[in-house]
């Protein structure tokens, strides 16, 4: 690949045009006699002056480096980074669904509405919940929507609570939503297992308990086996318990969160579902409840009364709109055809074969890094690089080396508990010939690190830029480009 | 590891200068070799109040984000401007340059739960982080 990395204003020339424009057929007017004198520029502005094919060509390039499912392995723990069927890519561009538009009347979109109301049925199977919207459009949105729900639950009972417990494994999304909601958080310390630490949480519950919110699995891969417990503690405390849905690959079809006692959910429909993930989404952050908290969901519901489907406004007790109309649609239409196109028993198998490929690395791995918690995981495996540490490298370095084999890292550093992490998700849609590749490669970075440890201090060496200094960066970040 | 041995230490791994009625405070050398460079820190603001144990300055490092404890509560009187233009100096001269601010004591029990600098270091070796 064209190592280039020149700008596009830097391959500007003057005077060049990438477009003819045909010569104009109305009088040509001065400028300035439309515009008022102190809107025009004093210099015309620096825009790059480039031929068609140049920019076509430039743009290409840039294209060609992005990374992503479709190009190749990309084990981003906590992600989910599953394959996105190319046929919800259909599916949601059928002109029923792409042409039609928000304000229509609902008597005309009578195909969209059945579509997102059924989609609130299997959503609410799924999680074992009563009531789902689809409007929130990410995790964390999800999660501020169900902490709203929680508090106007709260508040309609006449109760101040305001706190809200997370474990110190928890997503930084947790506390993050928590604070945005105007809640206090409470953290409490995990066991050296990341499971949750009984005493700590019935030390930590009160009359001012709101919720507790949990991952299960817990952000370490490993299934909250107390989670019975943990809800009875919370609900005989008067709060809620609220279930991060960022790890449902590992348990759909197999559990529900309002089995396990949860009392608001939210799912990702970009981790779980299939739909696209990453690059700043657009992505669906469903949330479901019980029924005790139906009441509050956000604005329109959508109903059915056995003929005909409509958007019911008329909701006194809601917490109000969490975004404009009905979520992002267009994402909402690939995670229904991924429900469809899987059924039950096939969201079941997905969950089982991500919780398998996740054993799988984690039992080929464990002899060439360190495996901090060396049992059964569910979804995603924990290492680090304990091992490596005697040669002068630490989880970064590992990282970076990857790039240099064309792979996406996993996630590192996180979850913070854990000491130079490393989080290995390979989700379910990887075939065990990829895996085995992978882990060669893995193997191969280990054996590195023992002969040649500068190689991988210094990676990545293939990339179109080196190891960038991180510090200089975000001490002295340069954010303009002047010529 | 620099524990200097005449200043007192929280177990949130911030050192205190006790000088009288005033504490001058900052992070400890292990703190700042955990956090790794540290690029940016928003001070805590003069004048203001601070309880025992509350956040009252963040430390962002390329490794992550990070809430400092105050070690003793009372007002703070004076805050060290040059982290915000040279955060660099935090990991450099923790002891020194690298101070956070100076507070008024309000209540000198707060000092009883602080630790020596042996009882300091028996603690990061325990602690096993």
């Amino acid at each position: 690949m064209r190592k280039t990395k020149a700008l596009i204003f830097e391959i500007s020339k003057a005077g060049r045009c990438g477009l003819d424009l045909p010569k104009c057929d109305v009088p040509e007017e001065a400028i300035d006699s439309l515009i008022p004198q102190e809107f025009l520029r004093k210099e015309p502005a620096p825009l790059p002056e480039i031929s068609q094919l140049d920019l076509m060509r430039h743009y290409t390039q840039l294209s060609q480096r992005n990374f992503g499912v479709d190009s190749g392995f990309y084990p981003l723990g906590s992600c989910t980074m599953k394959y996105n069927p190319k046929v919800n890519e259909d599916v949601c561009r059928y002109p029923g669904f792409s042409l039609v538009h928000p304000l229509q009347q609902p008597e005309t979109v009578q195909g969209a509405l059945e579509l997102l109301y059924d989609m609130e049925q299997y959503l609410a199977e799924i999680a074992g919940m009563d009531a789902i919207t689809m409007q929130p459009v990410a995790g964390a949105h999800g999660e501020l929507t169900g902490l709203k729900l929680i508090r106007a639950y709260h508040r309609h009972r006449g109760e101040m609570r305001t706190k809200v417990i997370v474990p110190d494994s928890a997503h930084g999304t947790n506390p993050a939503s928590a604070a945005v909601c105007g809640l206090e958080i409470v953290e409490i310390k995990s066991n050296e297992d990341g499971s949750i630490n009984l005493g700590a949480l019935r030390a930590a519950v009160g009359k001012d308990t709101a919720a507790l919110m949990l991952t299960n699995p817990s952000t370490l891969g490993l299934f909250e086996t107390n989670i019975e417990e943990i809800a009875s503690i919370v609900h005989e405390a008067g709060g809620l318990l609220y279930y991060d849905g960022a790890n449902a690959n590992a348990i759909m079809g197999i559990v529900r969160p309002g089995d396990m006692g949860f009392d608001v959910v939210h799912f990702n429909l970009h981790k779980t579902f299939g739909t696209p993930h990453g690059g700043g989404g657009p992505g669906a952050g469903a949330v479901g409840v019980k029924s005790s908290l139906a009441s509050y969901l956000p604005t329109p519901i959508i109903t059915f009364d056995g003929s005909k489907y409509d958007l019911d406004y008329n909701r006194p007790e809601s917490i109000g709109k969490v975004h404009s109309f009905y979520g992002n649609f267009g994402v909402i239409v690939r995670g229904y055809a991924y429900i469809r196109a899987l059924g039950p028993d096939g969201l079941r198998q997905a969950s089982e074969d991500a919780v398998m490929n996740a054993n799988y690395c984690l039992s080929q791995l464990k002899e060439q890094y360190h495996a901090p918690f060396d049992r059964f995981c569910m979804h995603e495996c924990i290492l680090n690089s304990k091992k490596q540490a005697q040669y002068g490298i630490h989880t970064l370095d590992l990282a970076k080396r990857l790039l240099d084999y064309g792979y996406h890292p996993p996630t590192i550093y996180f979850p913070m508990i854990v000491e130079e992490a490393m989080m290995i998700e390979p989700t379910d849609t990887e075939s065990k010939e990829t895996l085995d590749a992978f882990i060669d490669v893995m193997i191969k970075i280990a054996q590195e690190a023992e002969s040649d440890a500068t190689e991988i201090k210094s990676a990545p060496h293939t990339t179109v830029v080196g190891r960038l200094d991180e510090t200089l960066a975000a001490r002295k970040p340069v954010l303009r480009w002047k010529a | 590891m620099n524990i200097p041995a005449e200043l007192k230490y929280s177990r949130d791994h911030e050192w205190v200068k006790i000088e009288g009625n005033q504490a001058t405070v900052g992070i400890t050398d292990y703190a700042q070799s955990q956090l790794g460079d540290v690029v940016f820190v928003e001070v805590p603001i003069a004048d203001t109040s601070v309880v025992v144990g509350a956040g009252f300055c963040v430390v962002e490092s390329v490794k992550a984000v990070s809430d400092i404890y105050a070690p003793v509560g009372g007002e703070i009187v004076k805050i060290n401007d040059a982290l915000t233009d040279t955060p660099e100096i935090m990991n450099e001269d923790p002891y020194g340059e690298g101070w956070i601010a100076v507070i008024k004591i309000a209540d000198q029990a707060d000092l009883d739960n602080l630790l020596s600098s042996e009882e300091y270091e028996k603690f990061i070796t325990e602690e096993g982080n």
